[in-house]
């Protein structure tokens, strides 16, 4: 092949790489890639309305496919407004690249327009980052961009390429025997460390299955094999915000999630199990409350690609490094080959205790025939959509962790939220790239009030490209979370948690060229939300529910697992001193 | 389980102050690309671990392969982190605690700049002979001592010099390297 443009490499690159979709906005230091994009159309480009935008859309785009997300933005504000989606895509495992523009090589460090340092900017917020000073090293270090953020853990990476090297001509060379010299992660796991790790489940009498989102990003496969262990031995699971849907929530050993705002049974199964296995999930401290007082009678094991995550904040006694489906194939196989199996009795008295549980109706809510209570209006959201081939993305906050308690997931690669950065914003542009992905797919943005208006300007990209997407906003005018935190630990003091103005969102839909809807009571609430459901376009949901309406149970500061509050017991009149002066401090 | 962690009672996990701290010396084979310093300086800096010591520079030309050596102070699960987290870094061949291999060999260099006149400087000429510290540059009023050795060693040496007329130090920071006929994966 004879000599090619640096820009013309990119493309090239991209379309080696099987890239369909890629996710931008123009500007002058990445002119020649545009050229190109221009003149080509193996590679469709989605114009966003903020580069923010961009990469939570490239996040929603690779979890809802298992696919690598790809950014391509400008040099200076272009990349940097890529930052939060970058350490979001991080703090979540998403595998993404991102194309940077950048100055001319001879002006970089001279303060030069639109010039920033970005490979020193997103050092901290990728898993690895490139500039690229030579054209001839272009073609591999793209493909090797691809490699570093899909294999292993994956992860956000970023290559920054000054304008003078995307017109620069250089050879090209194809993604093939392209295999990165020091960065080779284990998958197979250590099979002497997966013999014990299946002894040691063999001697458990209340054992907990803990799963996260390495489960899904190990891919379907992974899911399946966990369901088919969870069928091999019949023991509880539960899993983290990022894990739902990898177990189905109309399984008969879900306990729902578990942490902060996780069902009472999950949390006290965690508790008080014999023998935990942590699979694909990292210990976070939203899942684990106070730490000296986590799971304290259980042996542990880990199963995770990142040999870091071992040990990090929860000590563990059998570590089993590699990828989820293949250490769950090697166990399942252990299981089976040493006819292992747990101790039936115990089993059924372990179950028995967790019925016990489960009877306190943890997710339990004052039903209210005047106000759309918020938990209702997802209740109902699920009922009317479950029977549809439905994604569902968030923005954070209450209304996520309600979407996380009542939307119940069956499959995996469903359900796309921001859980590490906790992103408010998050939930638009992602529902803008699964759509992308699942173009006749029912994709709805469980969103709040506060949070959708950090990215709004992506329903003219909704718009623009004929996304169908549903912004449905539990509207309460609050910062619901923040209220609540506020209520709880700072004396009922509601400091700048009250939004005075907002716009009128079916308005603000029409301004954008698509459908608003409102429901304000809940007997008009069924019939919205399948008008909603049936409009081929782009929706925007106002859906007005109660004001002050809290997120329980919870784990409140300072607490363990098993000393959660419950709703029943700070109704709305006594939650400023639900929690005591102590706990209040130390948040 | 982990009574090694204390609560603090708070969402958020703080480390026991009293958890006993070890210093570990660390040998890191990474290739030698622009912002590689960067990027293990950034990782002690980011998540709050203590950098002691640190020497780099290129061991294999050819291959473009340099050699970090880092002292560090931390908990044994704070240094444990610190390997995993340098050994999953992209450009990191091989990362090895020289401490926990035991049998290592670590050595720093200093310049030592001491002037003086009369009995102070027959001292300083003296114990620099004890410490097998070599004369680099001598002036009627000063002199600058190479010396090699431990830190420890290194230290003593200018600890000593200081009421001689210590006036300056300059130190290479600790290399280190494993005995036995094996090197370093890279």
């Amino acid at each position: 092949m004879g000599e090619m443009t640096g820009a013309e490499i990119v493309l090239k690159a991209l379309a080696d790489q099987g890239v369909e979709h890629v996710f931008g906005y123009p500007g002058g230091a990445v002119l020649p890639i545009y050229d190109e994009i221009f003149q080509q159309e193996k590679v469709k480009h989605i114009l966003v309305r903020h580069e923010q935008g961009a990469t939570h859309a490239a996040e929603g785009y690779a979890r809802s496919t298992g696919k690598c997300g790809v950014v391509l933005v400008t040099s200076g504000p272009g990349a940097t407004n890529a930052v939060t989606g970058l350490t979001d895509a991080l703090l979540d495992s998403i595998p993404m690249v991102c194309l940077t523009g950048q100055v001319p090589t001879h002006l970089i460090g001279n303060d030069a327009f639109q010039e920033c340092d970005t490979v020193g900017i997103t050092r901290p917020c990728t898993k690895h980052n490139y500039l690229v000073k030579d054209v001839n090293d272009l073609a591999r270090i793209l493909h090797e961009a691809f490699y570093v953020a899909t294999h292993g853990r994956p992860g956000p990476v970023v290559v920054d390429i000054p304008k003078d090297v995307q017109f620069a001509k250089g050879r090209y060379v194809g993604p093939k025997n392209i295999e990165h010299k020091t960065y080779r992660p284990r998958v197979k796991p250590e099979q002497e460390a997966v013999r014990r790790a299946a002894e040691l489940i063999a001697t458990a009498k209340r054992p907990v299955l803990y799963t996260g989102g390495g489960v899904i990003n190990s891919g379907v496969t992974a899911s399946k094999l966990l369901r088919d262990f969870v069928a091999l031995t019949n023991m509880p699971i539960t899993s983290t915000l990022m894990g739902l849907g990898a177990y189905p929530a109309s399984g008969k050993n879900w306990l729902g999630m578990l942490g902060m705002h996780g069902t009472y049974e999950a949390n006290m199964a965690m508790h008080d199990c014999d023998v935990m296995i942590c699979v694909g999930a990292r210990f976070d401290d939203r899942i684990t409350g106070r730490l000296n007082a986590f799971s304290p009678g259980s042996k542990k094991i880990h199963i995770d690609i990142d040999p870091s995550s071992i040990n990090k904040t929860v000590r563990v006694d059998i570590p089993v490094v590699g990828d989820v489906a293949h250490v769950l194939e090697d166990l399942i196989r252990v299981w089976k080959s040493k006819s292992l199996a747990l101790d039936k009795k115990a089993l059924e008295a372990w179950w028995k205790q967790i019925e016990h549980w489960k009877a306190r109706d943890c997710l339990r809510y004052r039903k209210n025939a005047d106000v759309i209570m918020p938990q209702y209006a997802v209740e109902r959201l699920y009922a009317l959509t479950r029977e549809k081939d439905v994604y569902i993305t968030t923005e954070v906050g209450q209304h996520q962790m309600w979407a996380a308690q009542f939307f119940r997931f069956e499959e995996p690669h469903r359900w796309m939220t921001s859980g590490g950065l906790g992103t408010m914003g998050y939930g638009l542009p992602a529902a803008v790239g699964v759509q992308m992905a699942h173009p006749t797919s029912l994709v709805i943005d469980i969103a709040g009030d506060a949070s959708v208006l950090m990215t709004m300007q992506e329903m003219s990209t909704a718009v623009q490209y004929r996304l169908p997407v549903k912004i449905f906003i539990l509207n309460n005018q609050y910062m619901g979370m923040v209220r609540q935190w506020q209520q709880l630990l700072h004396g009922n003091r509601l400091s700048e948690s009250y939004t005075e103005a907002l716009p009128d969102f079916v308005k603000l839909a029409e301004a954008y060229g698509c459908v608003g809807i409102r429901a304000s009571k809940p007997a008009e609430l069924d019939q919205a939300i399948r008008e909603m459901i049936k409009t081929p376009h782009p929706v925007i949901f106002d859906c007005r529910v109660a004001n002050l309406a809290n997120c329980f149970p919870m784990i409140p500061s300072g607490k363990a697992h098993n000393e959660m509050l419950m709703g029943e017991d700070v109704p709305d009149e006594v939650v400023g001193s639900a929690i005591d002066a102590k706990g209040r401090q130390l948040v | 389980m982990n009574a090694h962690q204390t609560g603090t009672g708070s969402a958020y996990f703080i480390e026991s102050a009293k958890a006993v701290t070890e210093t570990h010396t660390l040998s890191v084979i990474v290739d030698n690309e622009p912002g590689v310093l960067a990027r293990v300086i950034g990782l002690f800096s980011g998540r709050g671990y203590n950098i002691d010591s640190l020497t780099v520079s290129e061991t294999q030309h050819e291959k473009h392969v340099s050699r970090i050596t880092i002292v560090t102070t931390g908990t044994p699960s704070v240094i444990t982190q610190i390997i995993h987290q340098l050994d999953r870094m992209v450009p990191v061949h091989s990362v090895a605690d020289l401490t926990v291999i035991g049998n290592a060999i670590t050595r720093e260099l200093a310049m030592v700049k001491v002037a003086g006149t009369g009995e102070k400087r027959v001292e300083a000429l003296r114990l620099a002979e004890a410490f097998r510290a070599r004369v680099i540059d001598a002036g009627t009023a000063s002199f600058i001592f190479e010396i090699t050795g431990k830190t420890d060693k290194v230290d003593q040496f200018i600890s000593l010099m200081v009421p001689l007329g210590l006036v300056e130090v300059a130190r290479t920071g600790v290399a280190g390297i494993a005995r036995g006929a094996e090197g370093m994966k890279v």
